[in-house]
């Protein structure tokens, strides 16, 4: 985890789009008035999903917004690693995942090829369209080695995979999202080696069974009610 | 009463009580860090703890765990001390050993326990994490290496103070206290959190290095700066005021004091007058005291009771007032008067001008009504208490004054004398709120009182007082904030203008007087007065600087007075340092000048002063006692007097906290406090 600060250059100002807005206001309304900012997440989320990363001006406007103390705000903005503090690549940031299994099975070779196109990690590329990061496990170690870029998993890539989609997106396209070897989604790779018996699906190994500590049906519908003690 | 045993001994609680609290009234010391009886609970340092039976067969943070009927807590075990001694390794893996260049050391919460806790030596290898200094202010400095990350100033700051600009960013490793980019603390009571900081990460800018603790002599006393009287314990080497501190005191400050308090004791060293001076043809000459004094009763002398006046000063104690009193009424003089600001009190029932709930009391009051104050300014200690309420959802606050920020909601109902007299007429949520209310409080301040209508805004709130029955069986809710530490004593010993003496305001009209003697009065405007000015007080200020004769004073840490605060306590201020250079104790030196003036004063000492005061003033004999709601009951309607009201806005007599007195103008660090606190200046990130 990197130390997370502001960033030292910051825009002079911050204004949320009129589609961002009307979404702030949404999560505004869903709390009563005097525990607005518990819109600070989804607030601090927009302001990052309009501008790619959330700058001082940013944390200052959904101060106000939410009349919450801009310290407030800061803590937690600065708590959240998904908060990005720094600007991000316009048009990818990629978020490798570097924890072991996808090590195992490659990251490393990933990262080079991230540093060979990209630049250094946390560093937005020259013409401000690329930029990465290597992150903890993003949870899809089935997939690995994976990265996500900008909102969606990009999965069992291999160098050259990864950098065919950095091509394609600087050639503007927009990659498929998920598995970069056939695979649809997290399946065993190739033919099925186990579970295949049919007669697992058929019913015929099904059997009888007794349910333990159900409560005992009452044998006449008019069973006294017990004596309490 | 629930009962548990501490290390095998029952102890009775009551329910809702921490099991860290069980085992403190059983006696056993808990050590801890975050944990602080004015703030919520944190269990962020786990340094308290213990062992309890029935429970998980593990150390649990006993500040954070609600004690139980039949609870079995151990403090002493050997798992518990094996457990304390891992927390402290983990906090001293990151904490400097650099106690010898910290000015905490010696009175440092994680040093006295590393005694009782720590390893003889580190296991630990790798390098130290190093935070980044923090600007905070004037006031706090900071070594951000040391924090220990308790929370303790974040949880005041937000709180207590009212003003949330301290806070834990980042996460982990990283996390450090900031301030929103290295903005000042602006709240009053900020210095506080130097106070509660458990390590050397906060401690005091303008005292930094001057001192180790044990260097001290540590003399408790009390305040001046506003009229609360706070608990004090001044700390002072050879003739110097190093710092002042404040001691628990739960009827008064609780256990914080304001900026003021805490810092403008460095004025005490600045711009004093340290020897008489007499005006030789314009001009300020260094004098001795009997030139003085001969200079003073040739003109006294010459001079008709009619035409000399006597105004005293904000600071001054009792004593000195009472003997400054005896003196010049024994001359006849009728022109008295201690009230510089002119407030429409001082006649009628001592309840009229005290602050009648207590300050304690008021924290039961359900409707508070403030008039013409601001008690943020006027009273920054009281205001946490009245924020303390208003967290608690227990009271309502209206206010008739300045709309400021007061760090806790109310009600907002007018800026003038008119909203005041038309209030139990109209028709409102708030009106009728107080109307219901079973303790409602009147809270009226000096913004209100000292105008030139005073007395009729003093009437209309006494008629409002009557309307809301604020005064009623077993609760008095009329109280009077005072923003001057003399001015309860002042009014309490009949320091006003005799049938047919003049007030402050008429004594001070050019031609009104030929002889003015200004026993410490800075806050008038003496230099208005073409009369004949002599100036008894400490400081170079307003009163000195058109003085024809100066005679120097003590200042409240360099003697022994008594002094009234606003609810009418009687509380005994006590001798740090010795008065400056040829300064002398005030009563001493109205006791020789009476002997010059032939009227000698009837006693030698200050214990035969204080006999003499006690035995015509009987209030003043009773030392730390506020009277209270259980006071004679009083006609608050009967108060006031007829007059035009004014359409002016009521406004706070305090425009710059940070400079209200002649003390805390000398002073560089509230100098410093001001800038800031006005924008005018700004305090660069060091």
């Amino acid at each position: 985890m990197s130390v997370r600060r502001l960033a030292k250059e910051q825009p002079a100002s911050f204004a949320f789009s009129k589609d961002s807005q009307a979404k702030a206001d949404w999560w505004k309304a869903k709390y009563p008035a005097v525990r607005k900012q518990s819109a600070v997440i989804p607030m601090l989320w927009l302001a990052q999903k309009q501008e790619g990363w959330v700058s001082e001006p940013a944390i200052q406007e959904i101060a106000k917004q939410l009349e919450m103390p801009v310290i407030r705000v800061l803590e937690v903005a600065t708590f959240y690693v998904m908060f990005q503090l720094q600007p991000v690549g316009k048009v990818a940031f990629v978020q490798l995942c570097g924890t072991t299994p996808c090590q195992l099975r490659g990251a490393l070779d990933l990262k080079a090829v991230l540093k060979a196109k990209i630049g250094d990690a946390n560093h937005v590329s020259a013409d401000g369209k690329f930029s990465w990061e290597e992150v903890e496990c993003l949870g899809a170690c089935c997939n690995a080695p994976m990265a996500a870029i900008n909102d969606y998993y990009y999965e069992d890539l291999t160098p050259e995979s990864l950098a065919k989609i950095l091509d394609d997106f600087a050639a503007g396209k927009s990659p498929k999202p998920g598995s970069y070897d056939g695979r649809v989604a997290s399946e065993p790779k190739g033919a099925i080696h186990t579970l295949t018996d049919p007669k697992l699906y058929d019913g015929s190994y099904a059997k009888k069974i007794k349910i333990p500590n159900l409560p005992e049906k009452p044998k006449t519908s008019k069973a006294k009610p017990e004596p309490t003690a | 009463m629930a009962i548990a045993k501490v290390n095998g001994v029952e102890v009775e609680f009551e329910p809702g009580m921490t099991v860290l609290q069980v085992a403190e009234l059983a006696g056993e010391e808990i050590p801890r860090f975050c944990y602080h009886e004015r703030l919520s609970i944190a269990g962020n340092c786990r340094m308290c703890l213990v062992e309890v039976k029935p429970g998980p067969p593990k150390p649990q943070a006993s500040c954070a765990l609600p004690a139980a009927e039949g609870q079995e807590i151990f403090t002493k075990t050997p798992m518990v001390k094996k457990a304390r001694e891992g927390v402290m390794e983990f906090l001293l893996i990151n904490h400097p050993l650099d106690c010898p260049i910290c000015d905490q050391g010696g009175e440092c919460d994680l040093q006295d326990q590393a005694v009782g806790y720590g390893r003889d030596d580190s296991r630990y290898e790798e390098n130290k994490r190093a935070v980044e200094e923090k600007a905070m202010g004037p006031l706090i400095k900071t070594v951000m290496t040391r924090c220990i990350q308790c929370t303790r100033c974040v949880r005041f700051i937000t709180e207590v103070a009212g003003s949330p600009e301290i806070g834990l960013i980042s996460r982990g490793e990283d996390v450090e206290i900031t301030t929103y980019l290295g903005a000042a603390v602006t709240s009053e009571l900020s210095a506080n959190v130097i106070d509660l900081c458990p390590v050397g990460a906060l401690t005091s800018k303008p005292y930094a290095f001057e001192a180790r603790p044990w260097e001290l002599k540590k003399t408790e006393s009390v305040d001046v700066m506003d009229a609360l009287g706070s608990s004090i314990r001044v700390d002072a080497r050879g003739a110097a005021v190093l710092r002042v501190l404040p001691r628990n005191n739960d009827d008064i400050n609780e256990e914080w004091i304001s900026d003021k308090t805490r810092y403008a004791v460095d004025g005490l060293g600045r711009q004093r007058l340290d020897r008489p001076y007499v005006r030789v043809a314009g001009k300020l000459q260094p004098a001795t005291w009997a030139q003085a004094f001969a200079a003073i009763a040739s003109k006294i002398k010459a001079t008709a009771p009619e035409r000399v006046g006597v105004i005293a000063g904000d600071l001054q104690d009792a004593e000195s007032l009472k003997a400054t009193k005896d003196l010049f009424t024994a001359l006849g003089v009728k022109n008295l008067d201690s009230r510089q600001d002119g407030t429409a009190l001082g006649y009628g029932p001592r309840e009229s001008w005290l602050f009648n709930s207590t300050l304690a009391g008021i924290e039961n009051a359900d409707v508070v009504l403030f008039v013409g104050t601001n008690p943020r300014l006027e009273a920054p200690v009281l205001n946490a208490r009245f924020r303390k309420q208003w967290i608690a959802g227990k009271t309502r606050f209206g206010v008739i004054g300045e709309q400021a920020d007061l760090t806790f909601g109310y009600d907002y109902l007018g800026a003038g004398a008119k909203t005041l007299s038309g209030l139990a007429k109209s028709k409102g949520d708030f009106v009728a709120a107080l109307k219901a209310a079973e303790r409602p409080a009147i809270i009226i301040g000096q913004g209100a009182l000292a105008r030139a209508d005073g007395a009729a805004v003093l009437k209309a709130a006494a008629g409002l007082a009557k309307t809301m029955k604020v005064v009623r069986e077993g609760w008095n809710g009329w109280n009077v904030l005072h923003t001057a530490a003399a001015r309860v004593a002042g009014l309490d010993m009949g320091f006003v203008p005799a049938e047919g003496g003049l007030s402050t305001a008429d004594m001070l009209k050019p031609g009104a007087l030929d002889v003015l003697f200004l026993l410490g009065a800075d806050e008038c405007e003496p230099a208005a007065s073409d009369a004949f000015k002599i100036y008894l007080g400490t400081h170079g200020d307003a009163g000195a600087h058109k003085a024809d004769v100066i005679l120097p004073g003590a200042a409240y840490t360099e003697k022994n007075g008594l002094y009234v605060n606003t609810e009418g306590r009687v509380q005994q201020g006590r001798r740090a340092v010795f008065p400056k250079g040829e300064a002398k104790e005030d009563w001493s030196i109205l006791r020789a000048l009476s002997e010059v003036l032939g009227h000698k004063l009837p006693y030698d000492s200050l214990d035969q002063l204080r006999a003499k005061l006690f035995a015509d003033h009987p209030t003043f004999g009773q030392i730390d006692y506020a009277p209270g709601s259980v006071a004679t009951p009083f006609d608050v309607g009967a108060l006031g007097g007829d007059a035009e009201l004014s359409d002016a806005p009521f406004e706070s007599p305090i425009k710059a906290f940070h400079l209200t007195n002649p003390v805390a103008r000398a002073s560089v660090t509230m100098a410093e406090c001001a800038a800031v606190a006005s924008g005018a200046a700004k305090i660069a990130a060091e």
